[in-house]
């Protein structure tokens, strides 16, 4: 039932960050017929629904993730023509400007690189098992609401 | 035997993280209306609330679906990754 790192090698879930120039020459290494690399990195904004954010939590169901992000990950390969993809997701304690999530995907040509990584996005929004935590400044902590917007951020994909 | 999880703020409002259940050959809709009997915030968390996510082993499942032996189910809200 458990899986372990090596079962999605394209899929990490880590509370380190990561750096974007090293994640994109991994995903490059050994192809030559890349023309082209989209890389998504999702940030922590400082304010959301209107009020300051001093930290955001990331939890997530370990195993299941995985899975998720995986299935995901294979789906835009089915959709387009694509060489290379990688998702990285941290968990744990982060602060506004910490980087939180890469997307990247590597293509012959520019267009399924852009698709796949906007489809990717928008699918782990709304399916893969994470959720977010803030403390405001003044030390309240809430849960943060899934919005109406990823859910039809993700129904533009539908087939 | 079946594992029961509780993520986010499900943990926090049923106050824990996951237990052992015999649950086999119920279906999710039924584990949900036994665990709904404990109380008002497990009633709120599960049965009553149509936002109610689930998995079983790791992929979305639904009210429907029949439980087995060793299963793991989880509950959990609406997901905010990314």
């Amino acid at each position: 039932m458990s899986n372990t790192a090596t079962d999605y090698p394209f899929i990490k879930i880590q509370e380190a960050d990561f750096d974007l120039t090293e994640e994109n020459a991994r995903l490059r290494a050994g192809h030559k017929d890349i023309g082209a690399v989209v890389s998504f990195v999702g940030t922590v904004r400082d304010i959301n629904e209107g009020d300051q954010v001093s930290i955001l939590e990331l939890e997530h169901y370990p195993g299941m993730t995985e899975k998720a992000l995986e299935k995901i990950r294979l789906e835009a390969h089915d959709r387009w023509s694509l060489e290379a993809s990688v998702i990285i997701h941290r968990v744990g304690k982060m602060y506004p400007t910490d980087q939180i999530v890469l997307v990247a995907v590597a293509s012959r040509h520019r267009e399924n690189a852009f698709h796949a990584a906007h489809f990717i996005m928008d699918y782990l929004k709304t399916n893969a098992p994470f959720w977010k935590k803030e403390t405001l400044p003044n030390g309240e902590v809430r849960w943060v609401d899934s919005r109406v917007s990823d859910k039809e951020a993700e129904q533009r994909w539908a087939q | 035997m079946v594992n029961i999880l509780y993520f986010a703020s499900f943990r926090e409002m049923l106050g824990q993280a996951d237990e052992q259940l015999p649950a086999e050959h119920k279906t999710v809709s039924e584990l949900i209306a036994e665990l709904a009997s404990r109380g008002d915030n497990w009633k709120q968390a599960l049965q009553d609330n149509t936002n109610l996510q689930i998995a079983v082993n790791h992929d979305v499942a639904s009210r429907e679906t029949t439980i087995k032996s060793g299963d793991e189910i989880a509950f959990f809200p609406p997901v905010t990754g990314g």
